[in-house]
């Protein structure tokens, strides 16, 4: 990783051979990087320790937002959970609420309609948008790009509007809950729905023409915080920095849930630059790739909604009697394909409506924990750029 | 892969140190004899190493309270991410999980840390040792992750006790102090 590393950067190499022949008498000094900084997305503090501008060592302080979720979970009954599983993702309320739902009706064998099951394929796609929307504009703010932030919230305002004319909520919703959805859609909903997918589409060029091929965020991002598949896998990454390393799997095709095996759409993955119109300069697991995955998933995205649209059946949207309904002396963990990777719940039932035990596996979690391996030896100004890649959402790493 | 072929895998590899398996439930495990917990290590490299069983991907560790037992527990979920280095799609018939439970004393908790065999295993036996207090054996840097380095007490105890003061900041609220009855 460091031959990538140097290669690609003779400043670095020119200041790592300064430092080992002794040219340049530096100290080191630690820096602290947060809890309050606007690269760390929240309230992250990593305490780097820097000779000069290199970066030796990053290592990630969390837990400033710890509210120990798991506990409420112990004193509620499921559907009571679910507003809480809105404030782990905030960004991804909805997919949120589907991973805990289908943990529950994993343990207690509620089958939900197909309406139902359509349902949650949409909100969670169209909320997978979202917040990929969000990620690119923010990772262009912390590359020092301003404008692409600004069309990422024009059209992520669009879909909080298609949100709350659904369930009332722009940000925590609620909405998908044990046994399907709360309600079904507004009258004329899915045609609102089509208009915006007609007007997104032709955005997502716009957005790689505005950010991704930029010269400068090239530069930037390009084979810095290099991930090999081998790592990314010891390491527990999943979802785009997973794929952004080359490891083409997906919880919605490995292991379907809510009917994602019927729906035609492709995995990408990340790619070596040079070829296929990618730019020079990126690798396959940099910040580049881990950036661009996101970009192409929003396009896969579009095309599950559309099918989504043609096919939603009649019926009722959720399952009947789930309210009050008494677990088994059972235990399940399910996982779902959240927009930042696996999202995982534990639930244990001991024989009543209430769970013994509740436990959160944040993607965003893992993936934090391999920054002290990848920001070793990089420039100062490269940790925003890998801890931006990542996409970390504090609230669902601390939980 | 079956939960019943993983399982009998382990058993001929290791024979009584699998005390049970549950194979019935919402999502199956094996569970490992308490007195063989030492042997733990060597199971981790097992599942990982073995072509059959190929378990890459730690996913979660779940630290469990069985206060009525006086024990606490630990549950690794695994998962296969068939990883040939190639470009083709990772299929569901390629996929599979597990999962172990590993239990301890209540009192002296302490399992094998499994941060060598999982990198991943890092961070979650932190959060284990924070909110439930296992003690996890060899581990790299087994420090408090998700509270400050000075709680006191590991939240997720069924028997905790919620602190009424911290750093002078109090446990209660004004309104509670005002003994509000309803």
């Amino acid at each position: 990783m460091t031959d990538v590393l140097i290669e690609s950067r003779p400043d670095v190499m020119m200041d790592l051979d300064r430092r080992e022949q002794g040219d340049v008498r530096t100290e080191e000094m630690l820096v602290n990087m947060g809890p309050q900084h606007p690269s760390t997305h929240g309230v992250l503090r990593v305490v780097l320790r820097t000779d000069g501008e290199m970066v030796l060592e990053a290592i990630p302080h969390i837990g400033y937002l710890h509210r120990c979720a798991e506990k409420i979970g112990e004193n509620l009954q499921p559907y009571q959970y679910i507003p809480y599983t809105d404030r782990m993702d905030y960004l991804a309320g909805m997919n949120n609420n589907q991973a805990f739902a289908l943990a529950v009706e994993r343990l207690a064998g509620i089958e939900v309609p197909p309406r139902g099951k359509v349902i949650r394929v949409i909100f969670a796609e169209l909320n997978r948008i979202a917040s990929h929307l969000v990620s690119f504009g923010t990772y262009g703010l912390d590359m020092g790009a301003f404008t692409p932030f600004l069309y990422a919230f024009r059209e992520r305002e669009m879909i909080l509007d298609l949100f709350e004319a659904a369930c009332g909520a722009r940000l925590t919703y609620s909405y998908l809950t044990v046994g399907g959805a709360h309600h079904d859609v507004p009258e004329g909903w899915t045609e609102r729905l089509s208009e915006f997918l007609d007007y997104f589409e032709p955005k997502i060029p716009e957005y790689n023409n505005l950010l991704s091929y930029n010269h400068i965020f090239v530069k930037r991002t390009g084979r810095i915080g290099v991930i090999s598949r081998a790592d990314a896998i010891r390491w527990g990454l999943t979802g785009p920095c997973l794929r952004g390393s080359g490891v083409r799997f997906d919880l919605r095709k490995a292991m379907p849930y809510d009917g994602y095996e019927t729906y035609d759409f492709d995995v990408p993955v990340g790619r070596d630059g040079g070829t296929d119109g990618l730019p020079r300069g990126v690798a396959l697991g940099d910040c580049w790739n881990r950036y661009y995955v996101r970009m192409l998933e929003m396009e896969q995205s579009v095309r599950i909604l559309r099918q989504a649209i043609a096919r939603l059946p009649d019926g009722p949207v959720i399952a009947e009697k789930v309210q009050g309904r008494k677990l088994p002396a059972d235990e399940t963990y399910v996982e779902v394909e959240n927009p930042r990777g696996q999202l995982g719940f534990y639930i244990q039932g001991d024989g009543s409506a209430i769970p013994s035990r509740v436990k959160a596996r944040g993607p965003s979690f893992c993936n934090l924990s391999i920054t002290t391996h990848v920001a070793r030896d990089v420039l100062l100004a490269d940790v925003p750029a890998i801890i931006g890649s990542i996409d970390v959402v504090m609230g669902e790493v601390d939980r | 892969m079956t939960p019943e072929s993983i399982c009998n895998i382990l058993k001929d590899r290791f024979g009584g140190v699998i005390e049970d398996a549950v194979l019935e439930g919402a999502r199956p495990y094996a569970l490992i004899r308490q007195g063989d917990n030492g042997r733990w290590p060597e199971v981790a490299r097992f599942l990982r190493d073995d072509p059959r069983l190929g378990f890459n991907l730690l996913r979660c560790i779940t630290a469990l309270d069985l206060l009525a037992d006086n024990k606490l527990a630990c549950v690794y979920d695994f998962l296969r991410v068939a990883d040939d280095g190639g470009d083709a799609l990772i299929q569901p018939k390629q996929t599979w999980i597990f999962a172990v439970r590993l239990v301890t004393d209540r009192d002296a908790p302490s399992l094998p840390s499994v941060a060598d065999v999982w990198p991943a295993a890092d961070w979650h036996e932190r959060e284990a040792y924070d909110l439930m207090g296992v003690v996890f054996d060899g581990h790299p840097d087994l420090r408090r992750i998700l509270c400050p380095d000075d709680w006191e007490g590991h939240p997720l105890r069924k028997d905790y006790a919620y602190p009424m003061e911290y750093h002078g900041i109090p446990g209660t609220t004004e309104y509670e102090l005002t003994n509000p009855y309803h």
